[in-house]
């Protein structure tokens, strides 16, 4: 048992981290909450609270613009990343073929390599190829790096189905297609969930790609949005800060809702290379 | 992922178990829809990543700038890098970076999940962790842009030290050329100690409480119980956090472009950072990938040395 000394240290301890975790982020709330006249070079604490900030950056930053492009280009490798590592997960885990390990092995490389070493190229390609400076440009090989993390976790979940229920559908006389789509996909919902905020997290947040594919403004992702942002923006700290509160804000949102997925999907091991 | 990565693999088939396929049971059969399954992947993947990969390899052997054609280069761009001081010293930057992503880190959190053992049975746990893992979800564009007003000539860091009388500590941490570099680190023990802490929290909370006991009864005291108990069963908590975090640092990019780009001279410039800038800046396309190809291999190689150092174990 916990004596009542020992649980009010740990609640201490506790405080202190996460008041240290979450004071840069508090500073930057604050900020963007101080009216544009008071602000300075740092963060600043409001006399009032004026959320003027937030449409200045908004109509200055072209923010809209660069959320449509996260939007897009996030929703669409969730949706690619899914439906491709449900297929090859289930094949991984419950077909029998000459290959079958070496080739998921090769799917692992994509954990370990970081984007820098695959970005140069790939951007030599795409540009041969015309489709730099398009949304495809961003979508396809996110999708591929987010495929060698989505095969392996959805692989294992697969294996961890039953095989009482694999059995039981195949009595019922289940195709594979059928058995894929009507029985594990089902049973595994809070892997895929967990699995499509990953993924919509990584490539939310992704910089390095779209920073050297994307060179038309309209295009712009919302971190890359930001960088430009800040740049043009250092003498008035609290527009840079509301700025940074919408690129921020549709992850972070996610994460309060769903920290479980977020924090065991992560720490179970996921190196996204 | 490595310790993931090695789950038991034996397929649970019960022999005799009813079933539509024997010759599955057999094993002889070649399940060919199998290959049709994962094409789809295999093809995104093989297109946009191990295609890639092999061609950055190409490259490193050439000398291109991105637009004229391409002279064979042999190992020229490999050797530059030893010889090069700017790069070598990216790469000792890198190193420097782990001790401020990973051992401080992980050092820190330790100590901590030590002495808050019991913490993963405390009412409301939960709402502190999500908040200590906060750091880890947020953009690192906005990490930065947070940071730079933290460490800004006239920011919050500055004007707490002139409050407390300190006026000669003061500076522009980021545009300093002894500071810059472990300003970014310290940025990079702010981003990973939470992960840490997570991570070995989680850990402690599965190790048999009659272990603590035990060492108890034995009359261990609290720093024996830490390394007779606690520090064993954390092993492969350490081993993941290692791994993430090491990768981490060597992979800092986006932090160093926002916040110094680099700078003041190349105080804080990192591989990561110098392949981007001799890519797409200075056009050394082959030199740029030899450097992708030495920093993959680093990272490739401590990940692996990281999980051959621990012992292995069955570790979900």
């Amino acid at each position: 048992m916990i004596s009542g000394r020992e649980r009010a240290f740990n609640y201490a301890i506790l405080t202190l981290f996460a008041a240290l975790a979450l004071l840069p982020l508090i500073g930057v709330v604050s900020s963007a909450l101080t009216p544009a006249a008071e602000s300075g070079p740092s963060f600043t604490w409001p006399h009032h609270l004026d959320l003027g900030n937030f449409s200045t950056a908004w109509r200055q930053g072209h923010f809209a613009t660069y959320l449509t492009s996260s939007l897009l280009v996030a929703l669409s490798v969730v949706l690619l990343t899914a439906v491709l590592a449900i297929l090859a997960g289930f094949s991984f885990a419950h077909f029998d073929y000459p290959g079958r390990s070496v080739l998921f092995y090769v799917t692992l490389i994509g954990l370990m390599v970081p984007p820098e070493a695959f970005v140069i190229p790939l951007y030599f390609n795409l540009r041969d190829t015309g489709l730099t400076d398009s949304y495809w440009s961003l979508i396809l090989p996110q999708t591929a790096q987010s495929l060698a993390f989505g095969v392996f976790w959805m692989r294992n979940f697969f294996r961890s189905v039953p095989v009482s229920v694999i059995e039981a559908a195949r009595l019922d006389g289940a195709s594979d297609w059928r058995l894929l789509w009507r029985i594990l996909v089902p049973t595994s919902r809070p892997a895929l969930l967990t699995m499509a905020m990953l993924v919509f997290m990584w490539t939310w947040n992704e910089f390095l790609l779209p920073l050297v594919m994307i060179t038309d403004e309209s295009k712009r992702t919302a971190p890359l949005g930001l960088a430009f942002f800040q740049s043009e923006h250092t003498t008035q700290y609290s527009v840079l800060a509301a700025a940074s509160i919408i690129v921020a804000l549709p992850v972070v949102a996610s994460y309060v809702f769903l920290q479980r997925h977020f924090i065991s999907g992560m720490l179970s091991g996921a190196v996204k290379g | 992922m490595a310790a993931t990565a090695h789950r038991p693999t034996a397929r649970k088939r019960p022999a005799g178990a009813p079933t539509r396929e024997p010759v599955r049971r057999r094993g002889r059969v070649i399940q060919w829809k199998g290959y049709l399954y994962a094409l789809p992947a295999l093809t995104v993947l093989t297109v946009f990543l191990l295609v890639p990969l092999g061609q950055l390899v190409q490259i490193s052997l050439f000398h291109w700038d991105g637009i004229s054609v391409s002279t064979w280069a042999g190992f020229d761009n490999y050797t530059e890098i030893a010889r090069d001081p700017q790069l070598r010293a990216g790469f000792l930057h890198s190193f420097v970076l782990i001790l401020f992503f990973s051992v401080i880190p992980i050092a820190l959190a330790l100590v901590l999940a030590a002495v808050t053992t019991r913490a993963g049975r405390l009412r409301g746990v939960s709402v502190f962790r999500a908040m200590i893992f906060l750091p880890q979800v947020v953009a690192m564009v906005v990490t930065a842009t947070a940071w730079t007003a933290i460490y800004a000539p006239d920011g919050v860091l500055n004007t707490a030290l002139r409050a407390i009388g300190l006026e000669t500590v003061a500076r522009p941490w980021l545009g300093d050329f002894s500071t810059a570099l472990p300003a970014v680190g310290l940025i990079g023990t702010w981003l990973e100690i939470g992960l840490c802490l997570v991570l070995f929290i989680a850990g402690i909370g599965q190790i048999p409480a009659e272990l603590y006991e035990a060492a108890k009864l034995d009359g261990a005291g609290p720093v024996r119980e830490f390394f007779a108990v606690t520090l064993p069963g954390l092993r492969g908590q350490i081993t993941v956090a290692l791994t993430l975090t090491v990768i981490a640092a060597l992979r800092t990019f986006d932090l160093v472009y926002v916040a110094t780009h680099g700078g003041p001279g190349n105080a804080t410039s990192l591989p990561a950072y110098e392949v981007y800038n001799r890519a797409f800046g200075t056009g050394q396309v082959g030199s740029a990938c030899a450097i992708a190809v030495t920093l993959t291999a680093v990272i490739l190689l401590l990940t692996f040395l990281i999980t051959k150092v621990q012992p292995q174990e069955d570790e979900t």
